[in-house]
């Protein structure tokens, strides 16, 4: 009897123990990139950081504008979203309602497959097989223009593509649930009534799914704006304004490229850079918070 | 059991020992010898310990203890870090600290007696040469310009390639070569390659990158699968995939570069205040280290040329 006692204790102060490991590690990662991030916005001016456009941290009159960088990450998690979610969402009907099980698990296996594909292999096929077709694009559209400076498809719609195809299986798999997880009578009611298959899923299951499909385009915001390997081999990595077919740099390449050999105050820049890309993330995570309490009220 | 707990005890003095190396190599550029001696010591009876058989070779490193303490150009960073790593495996007494704060301000700390040695990745000045520092040209950086093998044009004046990489000159038919638009391609603000390539050429800051690649091996891949496109590497990781181009008619080679035609190179001084020969035991052992074969071995391997 009592060896059972200290064994039940002890089994609960190790599950405690690890429940703190995860506390312990967010909140010293949130109090590290707010003390190593947060002086530099005083030495530099939250305006000249946020809203500059020049990035020259190397100089001889060193400029650290990030605003170019900031609305790369921006325009490019957005226009990937605007892309992947259709795609993802109408996936997720054909798995749910449409698809017989065998065809089902075809399609289910690829997108548990695209899932796991690591992010440096959709890098290098970007880099491979994208760019090249992009620059012939470029070159296409721009012609014998000489204002235009060529980037030899390295450009921010690479960096687009790339991430659509990315988030495809965040959104997918978490709306096949909610969607599974919509009740049967809801449909034989629908049906019932005289709805025709299509009628039903776009006007009775979708709806009735919102909140779990809202959580997959959440998530999937999360994973395109985290995303640095891939976007680094894609993106061509110079600080321009992010239009389709310049080459452009986010928040986390920035980062990444330049973490190596930076010193001084632009090392320290780096930092708030990463800070701004945590507070991004806090945020999307704040509401997919909420969109997931809202879906627990329903 | 005792066995076990001796290796334990072993671990832990060498651990603690690495520590307090690693943490005196942060502190003691100011110049305290006190502190570092003891750790010295700790790390000699260490390696006394664990390689009595390697003594006899390194009686005579052993011998040798105290400091070097180096400051000055961060484009050496790599060359140095490799250097001392390599030094320090051989003369375990010795510490070698380096101080990465640009050529000319490692050039006044050594003027200012601070520091032993200055690095600077650029000839002496002549007023500095006044002053009594004595250039020692340790290795030569070299950077080759590259294109993909499709490209026509293989020789260019350094006024035309300063505009092509300040978007002057934007398609290669300004050149005589064929009508394609020029993907300029250059590395990350920070590296060491760009630095150079802009400071060499007089371009620095105003450069109209389309590119920006964080490794050498990303510039060097994207060239060569780029049609039209230029960029800058390290000479010595140039390779079939891409063309070097001539510099106002001469070859990036290490030949060239020896002879000091070739634009895009540079020296790395490590400069001393009088002759070698007129300097302590241990700045005279790290000389001759990196003039033997170990040192020369180092030097390739980060991609540097070895000085007549």
């Amino acid at each position: 009897m009592k060896k059972k006692a200290i064994i039940e204790k002890t089994a609960k102060i190790i599950f405690m123990i690890c429940a703190v490991i995860a506390i312990f590690a967010v909140c010293s990662i949130t109090l590290y990139m707010f003390m190593k991030g947060a002086p530099t916005f005083q030495k530099v001016g939250v305006s000249e950081l946020l809203f500059g456009t020049k990035w020259a941290p190397t100089a001889k009159e060193p400029s650290y504008g990030i605003l170019y960088i900031i609305l790369s990450s921006v325009v490019g998690t957005f226009a990937s979203v605007l892309i992947g979610v259709p795609i993802g969402l109408l996936t997720a009907v054909f798995l749910s309602e449409i698809a017989g099980k065998h065809l089902g698990s075809v399609v289910r296996g690829a997108v548990e497959l695209l899932a796991a594909i690591p992010s440096v292999i959709y890098g290098l096929i970007g880099m491979m097989v994208l760019n090249p077709w992009m620059y012939q694009l470029e070159k296409s559209v721009f012609g014998s223009n000489s204002s235009h400076k060529f980037t030899g498809g390295a450009n921010m719609l690479s960096a687009i593509i790339v991430l659509a195809i990315m988030i495809l299986p965040t959104v997918i798999s978490v709306s096949t649930s909610s969607l599974k997880a919509v009740p049967d009578n809801l449909r034989s009611a629908s049906l019932a009534l005289g709805a025709t298959k299509m009628q039903t899923i776009f006007q009775v299951v979708i709806p009735a799914a919102k909140s779990g499909i809202l959580t997959g385009v959440v998530l999937g915001i999360g994973r395109a704006l985290g995303e640095a390997m891939a976007i680094n081999m894609v993106a061509g990595g110079a600080v321009n304004i992010p239009l389709p077919f310049n080459s452009v740099r986010t928040l986390t390449t920035q980062i990444v490229s330049e973490m190596g050999y930076a010193q001084g105050l632009h090392r320290q820049v780096l930092f708030s850079v990463g800070l701004v890309l945590y507070i991004f993330i806090m945020i999307v995570n704040f509401i997919l918070l909420k969109a997931r309490k809202k879906g627990v009220g329903e | 059991m005792k066995k076990k707990l001796l290796a334990v005890l072993c671990a832990t003095g060498l651990l603690t020992a690495a520590l307090t190396g690693c943490g005196n190599n942060e502190t003691q550029t100011t110049g305290t010898t006190e502190q570092t001696e003891t750790t010295v010591v700790e790390t000699q009876e260490t390696e006394e310990d664990t390689q009595a058989t390697e003594e006899t070779e390194t009686e005579d490193a052993a011998n040798l203890s105290g400091t070097i303490s180096l400051a000055g150009s961060t484009s050496m960073e790599k060359l140095c870090e490799a250097m001392s790593e390599s030094f320090m495996e051989k003369y375990p007494g010795i510490t070698v600290t380096v101080e990465y704060t640009g050529s000319g301000a490692g050039l006044e700390s050594l003027a200012s007696g601070s520091v032993d040695i200055g690095n600077s990745s650029r000839h002496l000045k002549d007023e500095e040469l006044s002053g009594g520092a004595v250039e020692n040209v340790v290795a030569i950086d070299g950077i080759a310009v590259i294109e993909d093998k499709e490209n026509t044009v293989t020789d260019i004046s350094a006024e035309d390639l300063a505009k092509i990489y300040t978007g002057e000159i934007s398609n290669w038919s300004e050149l005589g070569g064929k009508d394609e638009a020029i993907v300029v391609i250059g590395r990350e603000a920070g590296s060491g390659t760009r630095d150079a390539f802009e400071e060499l050429l007089e371009v620095a800051d105003n450069c109209a990158y389309a590119q920006e690649l964080d490794s050498t091996g990303a510039v060097l891949a994207k060239v060569a699968s780029t049609p039209g496109a230029i960029g800058y590497v390290s000479l010595d990781v140039v390779d079939d995939s891409v063309i070097a181009i001539s510099i106002d008619g001469i070859e990036p080679t290490e030949e060239k570069i020896l002879a000091g035609n070739y634009l895009l190179s540079r020296p790395f001084v490590m400069a001393t205040n009088g002759e070698i020969s007129a300097q302590n035991d241990l700045v005279k052992t790290w000389f001759d280290y990196i003039k033997s074969e170990n040192g020369k071995a180092v030097i390739s391997q980060v991609g540097l040329i070895i000085p007549e």
